[in-house]
Order: C-alpha cells, then sequence, then structure tokens
C-alpha cells in the first residue's frame, strides 16, 4: 500500500483555514484517493489557534496527522508554524506567511512575541518557503486570497497531484464570482520564492 | 472514489456546473461524495425518510441540522428548539404520532434532556425517535467532558457509534429501523473527530415510506401514571433481553463487525478510535462495535475465543471494558488506554508500547523542540475586536462584585485582562447561582450574566426565581441577538427561525417584566459611560435588577461599526489602558506605544472612549 500523504495547515481563527482544508481535499480526491480531512469549530475560532489536517493516500483511516508524519506543513501566520513544527517529517516543506498577528496574552503583557522569528524558521524547517502572501494578494486585490496563494507554494511539494487538478478544486470551492482571482493566487503561490 | 467523466477544458464560470451542490465534487461521474460526519448527518436524516428535525445549537453537533436546513429543508421541517429538554419533547411528540423524527444536540445538552429521555425509553414511540449526541473528548469547545454511552445504559436503550461519514449516513438509516422495531428511542452518539472529519461516502435515494401519520390513542403504553409505568417497566426490561440478544447475533442489526487477522492480538473498539487502532495495529484482528449497548455479549466472547489476549480501545470512559469485565472476558483496556481526552495514533502508539515491547522511535522533530529556545505566546481565543460584550466586561472589571458567568462566546470574558468572570458552570447558571450567593449572607454584591439565547435557554426560570424570592442582585442578558458561538443560529429573540420563516422576537425585557421585575434597564455596552453609570445604579441598590446589554454580534453586521481607530504615538503615553479592553486590534510588543491593526480594527470606538490622553481618534 502507498503511504498515505498527510498536510497541515495552521493559523488563527478567521484567516480561511477552512476552505484551504477543502481545497486540499477535493484536491486529493479529484486525483483518485481516499481522503480525510479535520477542521476546528466552535470556540477555538474565535482569534485562538486553529489547525486544519489533512490525509490522503490508498486508503486512509486516520483523519489526524501523527507527530513527524507530514509532508508538508502551512502556516498562514508566522509563528503559528512553529506551534505545529512536531507535525512536520524531518525532510518535509514548510509554507510559511511572513504575517505577523500579536495575540491579546502578548499585547496584555503577559507573554513575548519572538523578535528572533526569522531565525528560528531558519532553524527548525530544512524545508522553508518564507514569503509575504499578504502582499500578493492585496497586488491581487483582495487580501483575503492569501491563502490560496499559500496553497500554490504548498502544491509544489506534493508531487502526487497535478496543478490542473489543483485548479479544479479551487474552482470546485470557491464562488463563482471569485474563481477567476483564487486561480491567479493559487498560480502566484506556485512561483512564490522564500524571502529566507 | 472520486472518477473522472468526459472532462473538457472549459471556461471558470462553466467548468463550475461541473460540480456536485451536495459535496462541490464532480457531478455525475458515480464517484463518492466528500462529506464531513454532521453533512452526512444531514443526509442520512433525509434518506431516512425523517420529517421533523429539531436541536439546539452546540459544538460538534451544530452543523447536522445546519445542513439538514440547507439541503434537505423540502422534505424535512428542521427547528432550533429553545433547549434540549424542549427539542426532545418536540421530536417525541412528532414521533408518537408516527412521522420519524430525530433530534440533535451535544453532550452537556443531553443532561438538559435527560429528563424526558428517561421516561421516553418506557413509552417509545410509533415512529422513530432518534437521538444524535455529539461528544466532545478533550473538550474543544465544552465545559466538561463526558460519555453519552452511559445514557444508553442509564435509560436502557440501543447507542449507535459511527466511525466515519459513511457510517455517520448508514447509522441513521439502521437508527429508525431499530427504534420502529423494538419501539424504543434511540442515541447514536458522535465525536468532534467523526462530526468534524470529512471522509468519502455513497448517497442514495430517501426510502420510500408508505405510511399514514396519525396518533394513535392508547393512554397505556404513552401516559406514565404509576400503574401503566409498573407494567411497562418490565416492558423496558424484556425488550432489553430481546435487543441483546439480536444484537449479539452476527447477522442481527449489521452493525457490528469482525476482521480476523491475527490469533494473536484481538481488539474491540468503537467509533472514531476503530480508525486509530488500524493504523496503529494494522495486523491484529478487531471486533468494531456499531452497537456497544445492549453489550453483545456473546459477538464479544465468541471473538475473544478466537485471540490469545484482548484490547480494548475506546474514547473517555471504560464502558465497554465493564462489560467485557462484568462478563468475565480477560482483557486489557484503561490499563494501557487513557480515560482522559482524545485518542489519535500518537496516544495509541504509547499504549502500544506499554501492552509490547517498545517499539522503535518515530521519526519526530525532537531536534526542532531543542532548537526552540523562545517559548511561543499563546493565542486563546479572544472576544472580537468590536464585540460589544467587551463593553460590560471592562466595566464589570473595575468593580468589587462577584460574578457568576455562563457558557456562550462571553464565557471568553473570564480571560485576562478581562478577568471579569468568576463562575461558569453550565447554560443557565449564570442567573440561578448570583440568587444564590446573594442569598448565602456574605458580604460582596453578585452580579449573574448570561445571553439571550442562553436566557431563552434556562435563564428564565433563574429570573423568576430572583424576583419571586426577592434576591438582591443584578442579572445581566447580554443581547447580541443571536447564538454566536456556535456560528450564530437563530433564537426566539431573533425574529427568524431556523426554516428562515419571518416571526415572533421575544421581547427580554417583557419577559422580565413579566416574571415580576420591577427593574429594569437597557444599555449600549459600547458606551462606556452608560454602561458604568447603569452598573453602577444597579449594583448599588438593594432590590432585584435585570439589566439588558443590547448590540448586535459584530460578525453579524455587513459593515464596520464606526471609523477604523488609529493612535497618535505623540499623543500617547503608553499608559497601556486600552491594552485592557484585551482588544486584538490593539496591539502592543513592548516597545514603541500601542498600534491599532486597521485590517482588525471594528471601529466599536470603545477604546477612544477610555483614553484619558486623547490620544485615540479616527
Amino acid at each position: 500500500m502507498t503511504k498515505t500523504t498527510s498536510i497541515v495547515l495552521a493559523g488563527v481563527g478567521g484567516q480561511g483555514i477552512l476552505l484551504a482544508s477543502e481545497i486540499c481535499a477535493k484536491a486529493a480526491g479529484f486525483a483518485g484517493f481516499d481522503v480525510k480531512t479535520n477542521e476546528v469549530h466552535g470556540m477555538a475560532q474565535r482569534g485562538g489557534s486553529v489547525i486544519g489536517q489533512i490525509r490522503y493516500g490508498e486508503k486512509v483511516f486516520s483523519p489526524l496527522v501523527s507527530q513527524g508524519e507530514a509532508t508538508v506543513l502551512m502556516s498562514l501566520e508566522r509563528i503559528e508554524a512553529l506551534r505545529y513544527a512536531d507535525y512536520l517529517s524531518p525532510d518535509g516543506l514548510a509554507v510559511v506567511n511572513s504575517q505577523k498577528i500579536v495575540p491579546v496574552t502578548v499585547s496584555s503583557g503577559g507573554a513575548k512575541y519572538p523578535e528572533n522569528a526569522h531565525e528560528i524558521l531558519k532553524s527548525t524547517f530544512k524545508n522553508l518557503i518564507y514569503f509575504d502572501a499578504n502582499q500578493i494578494a492585496l497586488e491581487l486585490g483582495n487580501p483575503k486570497c492569501a491563502n490560496v496563494v499559500l496553497l500554490g507554494a504548498l502544491a509544489t511539494a506534493l508531487h502526487n497531484i497535478s496543478n490542473e487538478i489543483w485548479l479544479d478544486a479551487v474552482r470546485a470551492c470557491v464562488k463563482p464570482r471569485y474563481v477567476d482571482l483564487n486561480i491567479a493566487a493559487f498560480e502566484r503561490g506556485l512561483v512564490a520564492k522564500s524571502e529566507l | 472514489m472520486f472518477g473522472f467523466g468526459a472532462i473538457l477544458p472549459q471556461t471558470n464560470a462553466v467548468r463550475h456546473e461541473l460540480f456536485c451542490n451536495i459535496c462541490n465534487s464532480y457531478k455525475n461521474t458515480g464517484m463518492k461524495h466528500l462529506l464531513s460526519g454532521n453533512e452526512a448527518f444531514a443526509r442520512g436524516i433525509y434518506e431516512a425518510g425523517v420529517t421533523f428535525a429539531v436541536g439546539y445549537p452546540g459544538t460538534p453537533s451544530t452543523e447536522i441540522l445546519e445542513n439538514c436546513v440547507k439541503f434537505y429543508g423540502e422534505t424535512v421541517r428542521c427547528e432550533w428548539a429553545p433547549n434540549e429538554k424542549v427539542a426532545l419533547e418536540a421530536a417525541a411528540g412528532a414521533a408518537m404520532a408516527g412521522a420519524r423524527a430525530v433530534v440533535t444536540m451535544k453532550h452537556v445538552g443531553l443532561n438538559v434532556a435527560a429528563d424526558p429521555l428517561m421516561s421516553l425509553a418506557y413509552t417509545g414511540t410509533q415512529g422513530a425517535l432518534i437521538i444524535i449526541v455529539a461528544d466532545d473528548p478533550g473538550m474543544h469547545s465544552s465545559q466538561n467532558e463526558q460519555d453519552s454511552r452511559h445514557y444508553a445504559r442509564f435509560a436502557k436503550i440501543p447507542v449507535l457509534e459511527p466511525a466515519d461519514s459513511q457510517e455517520a449516513r448508514d447509522f441513521i438509516l439502521k437508527a429508525a429501523e431499530i427504534s420502529e422495531k423494538y419501539r424504543t428511542p434511540v442515541l447514536v452518539r458522535t465525536t468532534t473527530r467523526v462530526s468534524h472529519s470529512r471522509s468519502l461516502l455513497e448517497l442514495h435515494e430517501p426510502v420510500a415510506l408508505d405510511r399514514e401519520i396519525g396518533f394513535q390513542k392508547d393512554p397505556s403504553k404513552t401516559a406514565l401514571i404509576p400503574f401503566w409505568a409498573k407494567k411497562l417497566r418490565v416492558v423496558v426490561e424484556e425488550r432489553l433481553k430481546k435487543m441483546t440478544k439480536d444484537n449479539s447475533d452476527p447477522n442481527g442489526w449489521g452493525v457490528n463487525v469482525e476482521e480476523l487477522r491475527s490469533d494473536e492480538l484481538g481488539i474491540v473498539t468503537e467509533g472514531i478510535a476503530y480508525q486509530y487502532v488500524r493504523e496503529v495495529f494494522p495486523n491484529a484482528s478487531v471486533l468494531k462495535l456499531g452497537c456497544p449497548f445492549p453489550f453483545p455479549e456473546a459477538l464479544v466472547r465468541n471473538f475473544s475465543y478466537k485471540v490469545r489476549k484482548v484490547l480494548v480501545v475506546e474514547e473517555v470512559e471504560d464502558f465497554t471494558e465493564q462489560h467485557l469485565r462484568a462478563a468475565g472476558i480477560a482483557c486489557e483496556g484503561k490499563s494501557v488506554v487513557p480515560n482522559i481526552g482524545e485518542l489519535s495514533c500518537d496516544v495509541l502508539r504509547e499504549s502500544k508500547s506499554k501492552l509490547e515491547a517498545p517499539e522503535e522511535p518515530r521519526g519526530v522533530n525532537a531536534w526542532c523542540k531543542a532548537e526552540m529556545k523562545t517559548p511561543l505566546p499563546n493565542r486563546p481565543p479572544t472576544l472580537c475586536a468590536g464585540c460589544p460584550h467587551r463593553g460590560v466586561f471592562y466595566a464589570l472589571n473595575k468593580m468589587d462584585v462577584n460574578v457568576t458567568g455562563d457558557i456562550g462566546c462571553y464565557s471568553l470574558g473570564v480571560s485576562p485582562p478581562l478577568s471579569s468572570l468568576d463562575t461558569i458552570i453550565c447554560m443557565g447558571a449564570g442567573f440561578s447561582m448570583a440568587h444564590g450567593m446573594a442569598q448565602s449572607g456574605q458580604s460582596r454584591k453578585t452580579v449573574g450574566i448570561l445571553g439571550d439565547s442562553t436566557f431563552f435557554h434556562s435563564g428564565i426560570t433563574g429570573l423568576l426565581n430572583i424576583a419571586w424570592n426577592k434576591v438582591n442582585t443584578t442579572v445581566i442578558v447580554l443581547d447580541n441577538r443571536t447564538t454566536a458561538m456556535t456560528g450564530h443560529q437563530e433564537n426566539p429573540g431573533s425574529g427568524k427561525n431556523l426554516m428562515g420563516e419571518e416571526t415572533i422576537a421575544a421581547d427580554i425585557t417583557e419577559i422580565g417584566r413579566a416574571c415580576g421585575m420591577k427593574n429594569i434597564a437597557v444599555f449600549n455596552p459600547l458606551d462606556h459611560a452608560e454602561t458604568v453609570a447603569t452598573l453602577k445604579r444597579a449594583v448599588e441598590s438593594d432590590e432585584p435588577w435585570l439589566l439588558v446589554s443590547k448590540s448586535p454580534c459584530v460578525l453579524i453586521l455587513k459593515e464596520r461599526m464606526g471609523a477604523v481607530r488609529k493612535i497618535d504615538p505623540e499623543k500617547c503615553k503608553t499608559c497601556k489602558q486600552c491594552l485592557k479592553l484585551g482588544c486584538p486590534a490593539i496591539e502592543y510588543s513592548g516597545d514603541v506605544p500601542p498600534t491599532i491593526n486597521s485590517i482588525v480594527c471594528n471601529g466599536c470606538s470603545l477604546c477612544n472612549q477610555i483614553c484619558k490622553f486623547g490620544a485615540i481618534s479616527e
């Protein structure tokens, strides 16, 4: 049996993890794989740290990703990638958005946001694509598509799903009037270069 | 499996038409659909010919009814009830009249509905009565961790446990058959990871039910006066015996599955735990219990004869393990599998190493942890930027009062820096506990808080009690016109119901007056001066007060509430007063004065109202 591929998506509640997760699941399904996903609903969505998990392969049992198993870890926020770093396999790819969202615990003085996040990211992830997806999304005219820009970069690490299938998955998951925007976002992500 | 039809390159708009409107996979290519457990439950409800589905929102159960009304509202009447007890009773009424009915709730909701459940187990219903209860192991979004299987044994009714979306759909159909065949309510227990995981399943057309709906009067079966209840008490035991026998039959209900692989280790498991077992113990024999109660003793005993060692893997309690032990079937269980929190493959690997020789350590990113010298700041959920609850909590934080809180978004008022709730127990307790604390004789004034949906759920009786017994306490309803935490479901104050119909919008102050409250005030929580003045007036009085904090949830507003605020670094003295609001839009890392994130800010203006230096403006 072929190995199961695992994806972990991290971010802050409200950043668009649910849509990114759905696109990944759809792409895996369109490529003919068995697929399972897991999402966070309820209280954690209120600005808390959230993850989405997708696993696909010939036959998938658990919807949850094990430690050290993920082929790719994508984070919509700079340090959220570090929080879930243990999920990534040592050879896996980390795709990290440079956006910084300061948690209330930091603003209210109870904790510190790591100042040297760049260094920690570099030393934590052997394979890292770190860039400003929000900037690209703004250039495309809608800051909300940053998640799909990052998905484009993520797709480069998943060789068992073709770009055509990814694009169909994007089409299937977004409203018709946003299809062109999100296709463009995905394609920008495909060629994104790491800024670290 | 998904497959490809003749899909030709077309424009984006045309290609969009190719996708299934239920799950967005390709249409008409004979492939499976990718649905979450809750979406699959909704499909099962539709396919089983259920015509009445009712519930109260609660994570992780909420999306069942939301999907039911969205896709199948034409054949299934879907309703939110004010609480779970009302929901179950309404479903029972429909089922007694011969319809197939479903009720949905989270685990703590079943506590509320336990009263009718225990008695409905005696009467049963003519049509199917299915109770879907969603447990939350690991407490992702709950105040406690319960195992609802206990209710099945308590009420002596069957419980089915699906392990993925396919079974979520299948078991609703199965539950309908069992409910009608044995005239019993049937519990379907799901968990967070079943409800919120997507997996592939096949859909079918709804069953054709050829039946007349009509209540058949026979009080000896439906009116529990002691004379008839004593007779039905015996019926319950006889039914349980019959169901135990049928569930033990390998060809019985078809929900328990034996998979023989090795004759060494045999694992008895159920629900989502099955998925982890299959990955961590790929060579073990497995008996997967789709129906753990009535305990299929003969089936389990027979399975135990086929293996040398039996392990029970179940999430949370040792429910099934106790049944094995009571039957004298030797097994391991909670000796190696934790009974607190969720299971996962990682957790089961530890159980496995306890059970046998430790396996080789996996390629865990140990090096990553070692190199991460800076600890990460916690990122707990917080009240949204512009949330009206913030105004109340900020004001309460500065008063010397006890605050008995409740369940909802406003539970987040307990976290720093707002830190203004002292107790959070269950729906309704925000009012009733304020009552008791005030009557205890302790000197500090007590304020009770709950939200509008919680008020309709179980706050009204507490309020009536406060008025009736003349309690010196202030109670506040945070009225944001919606059930926010679970995703903005309608409630009796919304003016709409789940079907989208225009209807009454229950008025909280009118209800307060009808309960006998003499002192009632409504205030705008985003007006700081008004909030403080209203709270002071009530708290300093020695009479019962009902306050209604009225401002809609910021997430249901179509536009920003006001202009984005900004902080003038010249005027700002970094006194950090604005940071005490705990607003996610106000960012401060300790070097330069705080700044306001213009994307996050909703323009509620609370921060510029409290800034003493006039440093915050539009």
